[in-house]
């Protein structure tokens, strides 16, 4: 029997990432995985970009994973959980393994979008029963904040600094979530830990689907965004509220919009309070900062429209 | 009873692979590989093998897909060429860092560019020091026994590492030749029951794979990798006694022919070494005393070994078929003068590179390497130490 989805039973459930690991205070990330951890009923594998994640959480002889877990290279989490997956199958068939087990692999943005999309893609056009976790903090942190197709237009990074010929990123994020939803997988999701709920159901959702799944989970980090530490739920709510991160799911083709914000804040309330985007508040970047706004409008205008669209007719 | 076969050595080895029968195999194809692949993907097909596929969209994804295999406990296969390792190169580190006994057939071909898809050692040469074990063969018998006792080298308990069949891209691969398949039940006891060490699928008992480890432990473990190639060749020795047992063909770290008895002799790898055997029998029946060597085990090198094999000699030429550029030397000529090094007497050597991207080796040219060994033997003089043949000035 699944948990309840109540704080308090949850609580009463083991930690399978373990306390005493070594990401940041206030780090989006460990979160996120928590949850994904806490949703999972089933015996789980669990692969793992390098990245933040991995080299904070298994040091030398010191795990804070209490389930089987793999770390192999950048750009390889989906593949080399696809040959765990694989392997689980052949010794299920040959009788040798009888358990049901479930496969999650974790990426950055940076093993995810960038550098790990030819791994993140094959695996899943092949089919392995397996959720993709991508834990989106829109740069590559681990070394020290440099751009990636994840990074938001407008943004302050270390290869994309802000100076007197450059405002920030000039380009706008890859939208990744729907690049896997032409993948033509049967579950994509997109999610955020400030909403806790919504996030959790969809593990659950995907865990019970036959088949590949991607989850695109927004991980606030404070050291990139250069915001307050206690802010990395408060940010994935705001990120939500004004439609930049917006909550949705696709399964078998069909778009859900699983949380619509009663009222659609402006985008600023997401930028100010975040050190990386500061400079668009001068004068002369007043453009930059009404084509962000262009972006998520226009974005959020599609998702509306396709969720109308790829509804099942009523009879 | 041996059934006698006439087959190309891409046939022999997907042979040996359907007879090992695999829990998992991650294939992509690269000429001249593909025929492995293709093979073995049809033997999975028709359900000759029990082996699941993984049809992975490129090699990096294939020797990824094969470390989370490996971990995850049972035997796994893939194979390559060229560009393929190439693009492996990063993950074969991690897969023997990893100590996980994937066995990989090596079609040797050229590394571009200028892109060429035949024959030659650029590729194997380029994963020389990457912790994986590396047989090399000489002709189709040798690739098929080569790729039998590999899983048990790879997989033996003491050692755990990665290992790859070298063959060369189309000379053996492509060509038919007359050889010897082994019955399925006795490749089948040869090889045995895969033992799992460290399962990830072992829920009850919680593996970490490919922690994080700095200055203060790094070292410690590539020593103990380095420990643990140092016991490959005693194992690679007992798996061949037992292997000779069984099908009576002999196999060591090296074979050497015509060579106790003689003043010159020609280092070489895989199928040239079939060429220059039939050139020093004529040498021989005129008199002059040449031998050959040619090396098994590649990685690890057996130093000791091969020095002492050749150190009797006046003069030893070592053919290579890879250079490596700005390194002044190609690639086995520097080991085989490391083995010497240690010798109180060494011959005199050079080095000859010949046959890359495919070129053929003929036997004027190990006629014009020994006629060189001869005079060099009697002067006492190197000529140079270093030069390419077979090649247009």
């Amino acid at each position: 029997m699944a948990t309840p989805l109540s704080l308090k039973e949850l609580s009463k459930k083991e930690d399978r990432l373990t306390s005493g690991h070594r990401m940041c205070s206030g780090c989006g990330a460990p979160t996120v995985v928590k949850m994904v951890m806490l949703a999972t009923d089933y015996p789980v594998i669990a692969s793992n970009a390098t990245g933040c994640l991995e080299v904070s959480t298994c040091i030398q002889q010191f795990t804070s994973w209490n389930i089987p877990w793999i770390h192999n290279a950048f750009e390889n989490a989906a593949a080399t959980l696809s040959g765990v997956e694989t392997m689980y199958r052949s010794l299920k068939k040959q009788g040798k393994i009888d358990q049901e087990i479930k496969f999650i692999a974790f990426g950055g943005d940076g093993g995810t979008y960038d550098i790990g999309l030819q791994s993140l893609s094959g695996a899943m056009e092949r089919g392995h029963d397996m959720i993709y976790v991508c834990y989106d903090n829109g740069a590559y942190m681990n070394t020290g904040i440099q751009r990636s197709s994840a990074t938001p237009l407008g943004a302050d990074t270390t290869t994309c600094p802000v100076g007197s010929a450059n405002p920030g990123k000039v380009q706008e994020r890859k939208d990744l979530t729907r690049i896997m939803a032409a993948h033509g997988i049967p579950y994509v999701a997109q999610a955020s830990p400030s909403n806790w709920a919504d996030l959790m159901k969809k593990v659950r959702k995907a865990h019970e689907i036959k088949g590949p799944k991607f989850l695109n989970i927004i991980a606030p980090c404070n050291r990139g965004w250069r915001s307050k530490t206690d802010d990395a739920i408060t940010l994935s709510r705001i990120a939500v509220d004004t439609c930049y991160w917006p909550l949705f799911e696709i399964e078998n083709g069909v778009t859900k919009i699983t949380y619509k914000p009663k009222e659609k804040k402006p985008l600023v309330d997401f930028l100010k309070p975040q050190g990386r985007f500061k400079h668009l508040f001068a004068p002369e970047n007043e453009w930059l900062l009404q084509k962000a706004q262009e972006v998520v409008d226009r974005n959020w205008d599609r998702l509306l429209r396709e969720e109308e669209f790829t509804a099942p007719k009523s009879e | 009873m041996p059934k006698i076969v006439a087959v190309t050595g891409n046939e022999a080895v997907a042979e040996a692979l359907r007879q090992v029968n695999p829990d998992v195999c991650a294939a992509y194809p690269i000429t001249p590989q593909t025929d492995i692949m293709q093979r073995f993907s049809s033997f999975a097909a028709n359900g000759k093998v029990k082996t699941e596929m993984i049809l992975v969209e490129s090699e990096h994804s294939a020797m990824s897909a094969c470390v989370g295999a490996s971990a995850a406990g049972g035997r796994v296969i893939t194979a390559t060429s060229s560009q393929g390792l190439a693009l492996m190169w990063e993950i074969l580190w991690i897969a023997s860092g990893d100590r996980l006994p994937i066995v990989m057939p090596l079609v040797n071909r050229a590394l571009s560019a200028p892109i060429n898809i035949h024959g030659d050692h650029s590729d194997g040469m380029g994963a020389r020091d990457c912790g994986w074990i590396q047989l090399w063969s000489e002709n189709a018998q040798e690739a098929y026994d080569n790729t039998i006792q590999a899983f048990r080298i790879a997989e033996h308990l003491d050692i755990r590492l990665p290992a790859m069949v070298c063959m060369d891209g189309f000379i053996i691969s492509h060509s038919i030749t007359r050889m010897e398949y082994l019955e399925d039940e006795k490749v089948k006891s040869f090889v045995g029951e895969f033992k799992t060490l460290n399962p990830l699928l072992d829920i009850e008992k919680p593996v970490s794979y490919g922690p994080l480890i700095l200055t203060d432990y790094y070292m410690e473990y590539r020593k103990a990798h380095e420990h643990v190639m140092s016991k490959v060749p005693g194992v690679v020795k007992q798996v061949a006694d037992e292997f000779e047992k069984m099908t009576g063909r002999k196999y060591g770290l090296f074979e050497t022919y015509r060579l106790d008895d003689a003043e010159v002799g020609i280092v070489v790898l895989n199928s040239a070494a079939g060429t220059t055997k039939d050139v020093i029998d004529e040498y021989r029946a005129k008199g002059i005393k040449a031998g050959l060597l040619k090396p098994r085990l590649f990685r690890p090198f057996p130093y000791a070994e091969v020095g002492d094999a050749l150190k009797h000699l006046k003069a030893v030429c070592v053919l290579d078929r890879a250079d490596a550029f700005g390194g002044s030397f190609g690639p086995l000529f520097m080991d085989i003068a490391s083995s010497l090094y240690i010798q109180d007497k060494k011959p005199l050597m050079f080095n000859r590179i010949y046959g890359l991207g495919g070129r053929d080796y003929m036997p004027d040219q190990a006629e014009h390497v020994l006629n060189e060994l001869v005079e060099t033997a009697k002067t006492g003089k190197v000529q140079s130490v270093k030069e390419y043949i077979g090649v247009r000035e």
